[in-house]
């Protein structure tokens, strides 16, 4: 692409940046809004957080979320990254075709069919609905993304360094473990906080793979937010923005370092 | 190949088909029992409908099940007009929104792709970084901001533009205005790794041999940006039609959109067989575009294989 940056395309972009951010950005600012009404401005507070300390329904229910977020984050990434590597890596296999589609169809199917085809799996198998069975909801949902994100990287690097190792005599176990996953090890990263936050962020799986005492925090808010507009909740929104932020950064550093140590690597192995 | 390397070989195949052993107990299995059930009928049972199939009573189980099977759940979806109403306006909303997401999303795209190499991947992180944050969160920004005495309302009201507060909420254009916002980044990440990987040369060698940048723009960048606008149109376009967050929060309660209905089927009314009997028409509702989704996914991440 050419880089004559054009007046247009600078409004563009600003103003595309403006309408994503205003929105969350108020949110924030109200969240420390000392009146309880949105259109009135009554001073600098932290009131809500406060109240939210004691609000031990939306504790618990973030308690929840957090654990199913990291169990099936961990699951999908272990199942994702062996999707992707099975998808560049073994060829024409029988049933690759259904393999592949099942691997992206979740990416784009409708959560309404999602949720109500694994309940109705659920209660086909007689299984009590609660904690574990959002868990493999979510691990399900989430582990499609992972395998996007990690196959992206397997196509793209180079596969001299594997093949060397395995004419070095080098088993393919051990080539895996110690070439590929540490060349795709960034992807995996990325993979795992995309499926932590999208577990964190689901409503319409949860809702109907939920079962008694296991309410996450999207449910707890959504029942709240259908009451209508509650500082409280913007409260909690703002920690969860911040925490995403801030595991954001993060995970650019992580893959930042990745990407800094594969060059290396393959300045090495080109030397 | 020694044959210890085979045994491993062989190891690693086992593991990597696990995935494909999750995906299909848990991905497969469970729409063909969607499908069974979209086929029963509802019963003031635990669970709420009938017939039952118990694998204990064999093939003359199986045949008495299969007697017992039934259309009526999408005899009803075709009879009553609820239904249909409710496809089309989801239709409706999901063309209508991925042509806005199209006409706000391109030029944003364009944008980036042409912005300063150095200035591209925080561009790029700072369009997907509101798609971490939670969707409910950012719905729920708009319900501050759309509401009768909310922020819209309070500063339309002071610039004089209005006279009496407008009612935002519950109407399909806060329909829009939160589709839009939700699924930007879906169109504009597509768009813009389909721009970016263009070979700026093709625009050198149209502006010597004298063509107009519009029309360079029209001839060439366009056309080269086409798969990246399907599968952004793709991406936007099938679960919007889905969606159930957005319309349930931001939409008015004239006509629900199909997620909803599926919802209240299934939640409200308790009925099974029509909300699985939903979900099976809507899915087939979808199937060509998933299926056009499907291969160009295919053919970006293995390379036209």
């Amino acid at each position: 692409m050419r880089r004559g940056t054009s007046s247009f395309n600078v409004i563009s972009v600003v103003l595309g940046l403006a309408f994503l951010y205003l929105p969350i950005t108020i949110l924030v600012i109200y969240s420390f809004n000392a009146s309880r009404l949105v259109t009135i401005w009554g001073g600098w507070s932290v009131e809500w957080y406060r109240e939210l300390l004691h609000d031990d329904a939306i504790l618990q229910a973030a308690w929840i979320s957090l654990r199913v977020g990291a169990l099936s984050a961990s699951a999908a990434t272990v199942l994702g990254t062996l999707a992707a590597v099975a998808l560049t890596r073994m060829g024409r296999f029988r049933g690759r075709l259904l393999f592949s589609g099942m691997a992206y169809a979740p990416l784009v199917i409708p959560e309404v069919i999602t949720g109500l085809s694994l309940l109705l799996l659920f209660v086909a198998l007689g299984v009590d609905r609660g904690f574990w069975t959002i868990v493999i909801a979510h691990t399900t949902l989430t582990m499609c993304f992972v395998t996007v994100i990690v196959q992206s990287r397997l196509v793209n690097f180079d596969r001299g360094l594997e093949e060397a190792a395995m004419d070095l005599g080098c088993p393919p176990v051990k080539t895996f473990l110690t070439i590929t996953l540490r060349l795709i090890a960034p992807a995996i990263a990325a993979g795992w906080m995309l499926a932590f936050s999208l577990s964190l962020d689901d409503l319409v799986i949860a809702s109907f793979t939920t079962g008694p005492g296991a309410t996450t925090l999207p449910i707890r808010i959504y029942s709240e937010v259908r009451l209508g507009v509650k500082p409280e909740i913007n409260a909690v929104c703002t920690i969860m923005i911040a925490f995403v932020a801030v595991a954001t950064v993060a995970a650019s550093l992580i893959a930042k370092s990745g990407s800094a140590r594969r060059q290396r690597a393959a300045l090495g192995a080109q030397v | 190949m020694s044959t210890q390397a085979n045994a491993q070989n062989a190891s690693m195949r086992f593991v990597m088909l696990l995935p494909y052993l999750w995906l299909v107990i848990f991905f497969l299995v469970p729409f063909v029992i969607v499908l069974k059930i979209s086929l029963s009928q509802t019963a003031l049972a635990q669970p709420p409908y009938l017939p039952l199939f118990d694998i204990a009573t064999g093939w003359a189980g199986l045949v008495e099940f299969a007697k017992q099977l039934s259309a009526d759940s999408f005899r009803l979806l075709s009879s009553d007009s609820i239904y249909l109403l409710s496809y089309l306006k989801s239709l409706q909303i999901a063309a209508v929104s991925t042509i806005l997401l199209f006409i706000i999303g391109y030029p944003i795209a364009y944008g980036m792709a042409r912005a300063p190499r150095a200035w591209q991947p925080p561009l790029v992180i700072a369009v997907v970084l509101p798609f971490w944050t939670s969707f409910l969160i950012r719905i729920y920004a708009w319900i501050n901001i759309l509401q009768r005495d909310g922020l819209l309302n309070d500063v339309l009201a002071r610039l004089h533009v209005v006279d009496a507060p407008v009612a935002w909420l519950s109407s399909d254009r806060a329909i829009f205005i939160g589709i839009v916002y939700s699924y930007l980044p879906f169109m504009i990440l597509p768009i813009y790794a389909a721009l970016e990987k263009m070979d700026e040369t093709l625009l050198e060698a149209a502006a010597d041999l004298g063509c107009p940048r519009w029309k360079a723009f029209w001839l060439v960048t366009l056309p080269l940006s086409l798969p990246g606008v399907a599968a952004g149109a793709l991406l936007c376009f099938i679960p919007i039609v889905g969606e159930f967050v957005i319309p349930d929060l931001l939409g008015g309660s004239e006509t629900m959109m199909i997620g909803q209905t599926l919802w209240t089927e299934f939640f409200s009314n308790r009925d099974w067989p029509v909300a699985s009997a939903i979900a099976v028409t809507l899915l087939g509702l979808l199937l060509v575009p998933i299926l056009f989704f499907e291969r160009l996914q295919q053919r970006s991440l293995e390379g036209g294989r």
